[in-house]
This record gives structure tokens, C-alpha cells and sequence, in this order.
């Protein structure tokens, strides 16, 4: 550290902390401001960031429980906000349980085994990371439609098309989980080898178990990416009961249909525990990554 | 229970076959439905699932198998399979394939001359009869009793004259429309043998089918006996004047789509435009977010101040928030009428920007708001590197007398730059294909007039293809794709420059 220390120091601090502070505000204002909002009675009120009167109107709504309108005129919410969640987190379970056994599998492969393409694939995974899927919208739309026609239950509209057009997006996953079993080191698997275990069984009952803070983070992180993603979801999904969150969310905020209030009870419900998990795996995945970075 | 030696030795080759054949039969199934690539796929993926998991050879492989299979069959696949879309005229008037569409076509019916009857439906049981009443005559008969079956079946059943009324209650008026797709499937065939069929909901009449298929694939329309021939070229039945009969089928059409990008200008002008504002938005985006990220590493670095856990974790929030939810949250922040940012301007200066009718002022907002979604991520980055930068080259500096603005430009900066730029060319690469925000905040609005396909002045590429492909314009998936297939190139240019810059960052580390 440097130990010449400047007059105009002080100044500076206060400076960084004047800016930071305002930049902080900035960040933080959309997220309260969501929080006042979901508070308010009506959908078009506007007033202060704390609200004079508290109405759990929306938190009803989002919940689906009946609503008593401000004439005395009972109504029940259209926008099955539950059913979405539970939607979303159905797909995004299934999703992730996909994604790990997967991941789990072919990472064993790459990081123990030697294999004619070992190479060839790993640069290819990561080259097929690089191109976005909402590029081939067009096509996964259209195999999924006429898988439909043969398959309904992997057609549109159905979760299992979605699982299934998410189970492809694991090179990232494969290239993080062989990184974490190379810090494990090969001699452990080799001992069972010794005793009379088979690859399979040493992969399964010795390397799995020691690497399960690794499966952990993957699956928490494919369940969020489950969870957040929009595009695919939204051409996949279009009956309203079958929608997730993320495909379901932006009819609150239709020209003809301002739920202002509705979305922002709906938001918190299904963004702040996605926010928290995310908070804590991010810290857990950076101690993870670099960990598997320390050998290499 | 332990199981014999034999039977654990003989289990898996049995189960192997088993699978296999059930396989084989699920394909053979499919490809009878006409589903001639999804039972190709389908037999690839079984051939290689049987040699992978029978072979010693191919242990490894066993372990890739399914990861690496469903990479290949559900992002490589799509992505060739766009590629291939480019060239057809795949879209809402051509969307059915040749066999479908003269399937279609052949079952079409037109009403022919002859009695029209009165239909009633009466149950029998927990079956049906059919009551025709000859609209002009009165006389009445009945069919045997049918079952109601599923939509597409086809049934002939003979009525007799009536003798008295039906017994049983009539189908009430909601079921029969539920009913009506497979009663449109029945035909009756009278005492005198003439054919009717349903034509309206209490009512059959002597029906027709509109075509009838000749030897050389042409179709005979039986109303007025011309004669309608396939197209491959246009994806049609024409006429012989060359009128285009509905529904249209899916053809190739060779490079028409991506000459009709490259020239039309009623296409191309929106699309140069949608061009040049993409690249902006991502250039601006990646550039304001890194400064904000970089200015905000330094700081957060610095020891002299306090509380940097808490800017950290409260800075950080924006990139936990699900990205649908903070887009959406914005939408409603930025609203022209009722939204709160709005609400403070009017507070404070007395204006009311038109976030969403101002194509400038769009796109403004657009980058504002994805700098509040983008930075933190710099930021972190940022810091990362910033934590790697050795202790005594600011030592070095602070003896020589530098002020931390020198500091910043002649070492920081120059020194995490370097280690950067694969992370800011992906960041650029993720924002040229950024297609959520701009579909959740603005959905490409306000449009640009006058252009053939609706074309927004904030849509960048991918947002516009998906329009064409899912919105306003009529489910052009062809030319979609093969605007998405020039994207596809353009991100293969980005993405070799990405490789490039990475090998020559790690270069330089070592």
C-alpha cells in the first residue's frame, strides 16, 4: 500500500463516498420503488416512495385471491400468477436435474478419459456457447411444432419441450464441472480402480460424492438460467395456463391493460428468492471456479 | 435379493436388444406418420446409442452420449436446420408441407345439387342415431347407431325410411359443436343412394369432394372441371391462368430470400438502418458500462475507504434481479403518463420526455437502462483484475509523486485493458444479440413508416427477425431465417475476433 499519503485525501474519501452514495441511490431507487408500488392502492396511483396508505390489494392479486374493488365490487384476479411460478419452477427442476446429469457425465469423461475429438469437442462446446439461441428461434419453433404433430406431449405449449430445448445450453456446465474434478486428484479414483471398482462405480461412488458443491452451484445456476430465460419460453409457451414467469410477465404491462401495481406485487414474489439464491451462489461459484483454476 | 451370475451377465445384452427394438418400432411409427426427419434423427440417435453402450471401444463415449447428444440435436441442429429454412418460403401462406396441403385440398367439399335434410341427433343407449328430415318433402329417415369417435375419422352409415319418432333425448345444441369436427367425417348414404354429408350444424345435404387427384399429380376441381396443377417453383396449386389456390406449400426457393434482403430496397433501407443502430447500441452499451464498472473497480478497491462491502453488495443487485423482471420494472419506471421517473422530471424541471413515442429518446432510455443492468458485471470483472495489478508499481508511482488520475490512465487502466478485451468483445456479441431487452422494453417501437414489413427504430437484428417470424408481419419464418443465418455470420466474425483477442490476452500473461 502506498504510504505517502496525500493532503487532498481526505476530500477524495468524502468525494468517492458523495458519489457512490448517489450511484447507490440510482441503483437502488427502481427496486424500492417497486417495493411502494406493489403497496399502493390502485394501479395508477403515484405518490411518494412510502406510501401514506398501505393497500395489500396487489399482493392478493398475485396471489389469486379475490380482490374487493375500490366501488365494493369483488374480482378475481385473470392473471394466474401462481400457476406461472409453479410452471417455472417445475420446468426450471426438471431442467436443472437434466442439466446435471448430463454435465455430471460427459465433464467425467473429458477430465479422466482419453478419447479419439476430446479436443476437437471441447473447443466445440465453448465455439457452440458462443452463437446465441435466439438466433435458431425460428427453426426451434418450428421442430417443436412438428414434433407436436407426432409427440404432443414435446409439442408447443407443453414444459417437456421446454426442458427439452434447454438440456442442449450445458457447454458452459461441462467446462466448469471438469474443472473442479482436475483439482481432485486422479490417484483417489485409481485406489478404488485398484480394489476392483469399474469406471462407472469409481466415477459414481468416489469422485460424485467429493464433487458435490460443484453439482450443487451448477444446478442452482441452471435453475435460475431456467427461470430467467424469456425467449425460447415464449415462443414455446402460448396457452396461458402453461406459461412461466418470465414468458407470462410482460402481459401485466399491455397499453390497453395497465396492471402497474398487480406486476410489481408479482415481481417481488418471483424475483426477490431468484435474487438471494443468485447472490449466494455467485460467491460460492467464483470460490468454486478459482479453485478449479489454482491446478491448471 | 442378489441376483445369479448368468442372469446379471445375460441382463444387460437383453435389455439392450429390447431397447433397441423398441426404438426401432417407435421410429418405424413415426416415419408412417410422414415425419421423414424426425424419424431420421430419431434412427441416428438410436444407431449410436446401441454401438456406444455395446462397444468396448467406445467406453468413453458412453459417458458423452447424452450430454453431447442433446447439445448436437438441440443447438446445432436448430442452427443448421435455420440455415436450411433461409432457402424455403416458409410462412403463414405457405406453411404446410406439399403432402399436407394436398391433403387439405382433397378434403375440402363443396355442396352439390340434390335434397337438402333436416338433421337431429338422438341418443340410443349410449349411442347415437342420426335423423334426416327432407327439408321440402317431409319424409324422414334414420341411421343405424354410431359412436362418437375422434375428429378425422372417416364413417359411412346407411339410413332407413323412419318409422316413427326417435325415443331418445336430442344432443343439446353445445355438444353438438363440440361434436361437429367428427360428424363433418360421416357420411350417409340415403335408401335411393345418394351420399350426404353435414353441412351445417342441423343440416346435411348431398356434398362433394372439391378435388379428385389425377394419375400425373394434378387435381380436377369437380365444380367446374379445370384443372389445378402443384408449382414447385412458387410453393402453389396453379390454375392454368397461373392463379395461386390456397393453401400454399413449402418449396426451396433457392437464394430469393437473401437476394430479396440485399435488394429490395423496401426491405433493405429498414434493415441498413436496424444494421448501423445494433452495432451502436452495442458499442455505447459495452463502453458505458465498462466505464462505469472500470471508475467503480478503482474506487471499491481503494483501502482508504469504508463501507465497500456494503456499495459492493448493493451495486451488485442489478445483476442478481432476473433481467425480465428489472426490464419490465423499467417499462413501467419510464411510462410516458403514470410512470414514476416521469412523475420526478415533472417535479423537478416541469418536462415529460416521451420515452416511448421519441425514437431518440428511446433509444436513450434503452441505454440507460441497459448500462443500470450491465455494469455490475464490469465491475466485478474489474475488480478481479484490479486485484492481480502488483502493489509496488503504485508505490513506485506515489514515490515518484503521481496523483491517482495518473495513476489510473498510466497503470490501472493500461494494465486490466489488455486481460479485458475477450470479456468486452462477448459482452459486445451478447448485446448485438440482445433480443430480450429490446422485446420487453420497447418491442422495437415506435416504427419507421413506410417499409413493407413493420420495422421498429429501436429493434436491432434479432428483435426484427423474431417479428417477422412470431408478430405483426404474417409468420415470415423464411426470410427470418435467412436474415438470422447473416447474423449467424456476423457473430462468427465476432466470435473469431474474441478467440483471436483471448490467445493473445494470455499471451501476453505469460
Amino acid at each position: 500500500m502506498a504510504i505517502v499519503i496525500d493532503k487532498s485525501q481526505r476530500w477524495r474519501v468524502v468525494a468517492a463516498h458523495v458519489f457512490l452514495i448517489c450511484l447507490c441511490a440510482l441503483v437502488i431507487f427502481p427496486l424500492l420503488m417497486v417495493v411502494s408500488i406493489s403497496l399502493r392502492p390502485g394501479n395508477f396511483a403515484s405518490g411518494s416512495l412510502i406510501p401514506t396508505t398501505i393497500s395489500l390489494e396487489h399482493w392478493r392479486f398475485a396471489l389469486g385471491l379475490p380482490v374487493t374493488n375500490a366501488d365494493g365490487r369483488v374480482i378475481l384476479p385473470d392473471l394466474p400468477v401462481l400457476r406461472w411460478l409453479w410452471n417455472s419452477v417445475k420446468v426450471a427442476t426438471l431442467s436443472a436435474t437434466t442439466a446435471v446429469l448430463l454435465s455430471t457425465t460427459a465433464a467425467y469423461a473429458f477430465a479422466r478419459m482419453k478419447f479419439a475429438g476430446k479436443k476437437a469437442s471441447l473447443v466445440g462446446l465453448m465455439l457452440m456457447q458462443m452463437f446465441p439461441t435466439i438466433l435458431a428461434l425460428i427453426a426451434i419453433h418450428s421442430i417443436f411444432s412438428r414434433l407436436g404433430h407426432t409427440f404432443p406431449a414435446f409439442g408447443i405449449d407443453s414444459p417437456w419441450a421446454l426442458v427439452l430445448a434447454y438440456s442442449g445450453g450445458i457447454a458452459l456446465h461441462i467446462w466448469t464441472i471438469k474443472g473442479f474434478y482436475e483439482t481432485i486428484p486422479s490417484e483417489i479414483e485409481e485406489a478404488a480402480t485398484v480394489d476392483g471398482a469399474t469406471p462407472w462405480q469409481a466415477f459414481w461412488r468416489v469422485l460424485l460424492p467429493m464433487a458435490l458443491p460443484i453439482i450443487m452451484v451448477i444446478f442452482l445456476l441452471a435453475f435460475i438460467g431456467a427461470v430467467n430465460e424469456y425467449p425460447v419460453a415464449s415462443i414455446l409457451l402460448r396457452s396461458q395456463d402453461q406459461l412461466t414467469m418470465a414468458a407470462g410477465m410482460k402481459q401485466f404491462l399491455y397499453q390497453q391493460k395497465y396492471l402497474w401495481g398487480d406486476f410489481a406485487a408479482a415481481a417481488i414474489l418471483s424475483g426477490l428468492p431468484i435474487a438471494v439464491v443468485f447472490i449466494l451462489v455467485q460467491r460460492w461459484m467464483i470460490s468454486g471456479l478459482t479453485a478449479g483454476a489454482n491446478k491448471g | 435379493m442378489p441376483m445369479p451370475p448368468v442372469l446379471k451377465r445375460l441382463l444387460p445384452p437383453i435389455l439392450m436388444v429390447l431397447l433397441g427394438l423398441a426404438g426401432l418400432y417407435v421410429v418405424t411409427v413415426v416415419y408412417a406418420t410422414g415425419e421423414t426427419l424426425l424419424a431420421g434423427v430419431m434412427l441416428v440417435t438410436l444407431v449410436c446409442f446401441v454401438w456406444i453402450y455395446t462397444s468396448k471401444k467406445t467406453y468413453a463415449y458412453r459417458y458423452l452420449f447424452p450430454g453431447i447428444g442433446a447439445a448436437l440435436i438441440f443447438v446445432v441442429f436448430p442452427m443448421l436446420y435455420t440455415i436450411r429454412i433461409g432457402f424455403t418460403n416458409y410462412s403463414s401462406t405457405n406453411l404446410l408441407t406439399f403432402k399436407r396441403a394436398t391433403q387439405y385440398l382433397l378434403e375440402e367439399t363443396y355442396r352439390a345439387d340434390g335434397a337438402t335434410y333436416n338433421s337431429e341427433l338422438h341418443a340410443d343407449g349410449s349411442r347415437w342415431r342420426i335423423r334426416l328430415e327432407d327439408a321440402d318433402s317431409g319424409a324422414a329417415f334414420v341411421t343405424e347407431p354410431l359412436a362418437l369417435g375422434a375428429e378425422g375419422t372417416h364413417l359411412t352409415l346407411k339410413a332407413q325410411p323412419a318409422t316413427g319418432p326417435l325415443p331418445g333425448d336430442e344432443m343439446p345444441l353445445k355438444d353438438l359443436i363440440d361434436r361437429q369436427p367428427f360428424l363433418k367425417g360421416i357420411t350417409v348414404v340415403m335408401p335411393d343412394g345418394g351420399q350426404v354429408r353435414m353441412t351445417g350444424l342441423r343440416e346435411f345435404a348431398p356434398s362433394r369432394p372439391q378435388y379428385t387427384r389425377n394419375p400425373d399429380g394434378s387435381l380436377t376441381n369437380n365444380q367446374d372441371h379445370s384443372v389445378i396443377r402443384p408449382n414447385h417453383k412458387t410453393g402453389f396449386y396453379e390454375t392454368a391462368d397461373g392463379d395461386q389456390v390456397t393453401p400454399g406449400f413449402q418449396v426451396d426457393i433457392g437464394w430469393k430470400n437473401y437476394v430479396q434482403i440485399f435488394t429490395d430496397t423496401s426491405l433493405r433501407e429498414p434493415l441498413w438502418r436496424i444494421f448501423i443502430w445494433t452495432i451502436v447500441f452495442s458499442t455505447l452499451t459495452v463502453v458505458f458500462c465498462t466505464t462505469l464498472g472500470m471508475v467503480l473497480a478503482v474506487l471499491l478497491s481503494w483501502e482508504n475507504l469504508r463501507f465497500r462491502g456494503m456499495y459492493r453488495l448493493l451495486l451488485f443487485l442489478p445483476y442478481a434481479v432476473p433481467g425480465f423482471i428489472s426490464i419490465l420494472v423499467f417499462k413501467g419506471l419510464f411510462n410516458n403518463n403514470f410512470g414514476e421517473i416521469n412523475l420526478v422530471l415533472n417535479g423537478l424541471f416541469g418536462i415529460k420526455p416521451t420515452w416511448f413515442s421519441d425514437p431518440f429518446l428511446a433509444k436513450t432510455m434503452i441505454l440507460i437502462v441497459n448500462t443500470w443492468l450491465g455494469f455490475p458485471y464490469m465491475m466485478v470483472v474489474c475488480m478481479g483484475l484490479i486485484k492481480a495489478i502488483p502493489q509496488d508499481l503504485y508505490e513506485a508511482s506515489a514515490v515518484a509523486g503521481a496523483g491517482p488520475i495518473t495513476n489510473f490512465f498510466r497503470i490501472t487502466m493500461p494494465l486490466i485493458l489488455k486481460p479485458l478485451t475477450p470479456l468486452l468483445i462477448s459482452s459486445f456479441a451478447f448485446n448485438f444479440n440482445n433480443f430480450v431487452l429490446i422485446n420487453l422494453l420497447t418491442g422495437g417501437l415506435p416504427d419507421f413508416l413506410n417499409t413493407s414489413t413493420p420495422a421498429g427504430t429501436t429493434d436491432i437484428l434479432v428483435s426484427y427477425t423474431y417479428r417477422m417470424a412470431f408478430q405483426d408481419s404474417g409468420q415470415k419464418f423464411g426470410l427470418g431465417a435467412a436474415i438470422s443465418t447473416v447474423v449467424f455470420l456476423m457473430v462468427a466474425v465476432i466470435s473469431l475476433i474474441q478467440i483471436r483477442s483471448t490467445r493473445i490476452a494470455e499471451d501476453t500473461k505469460r
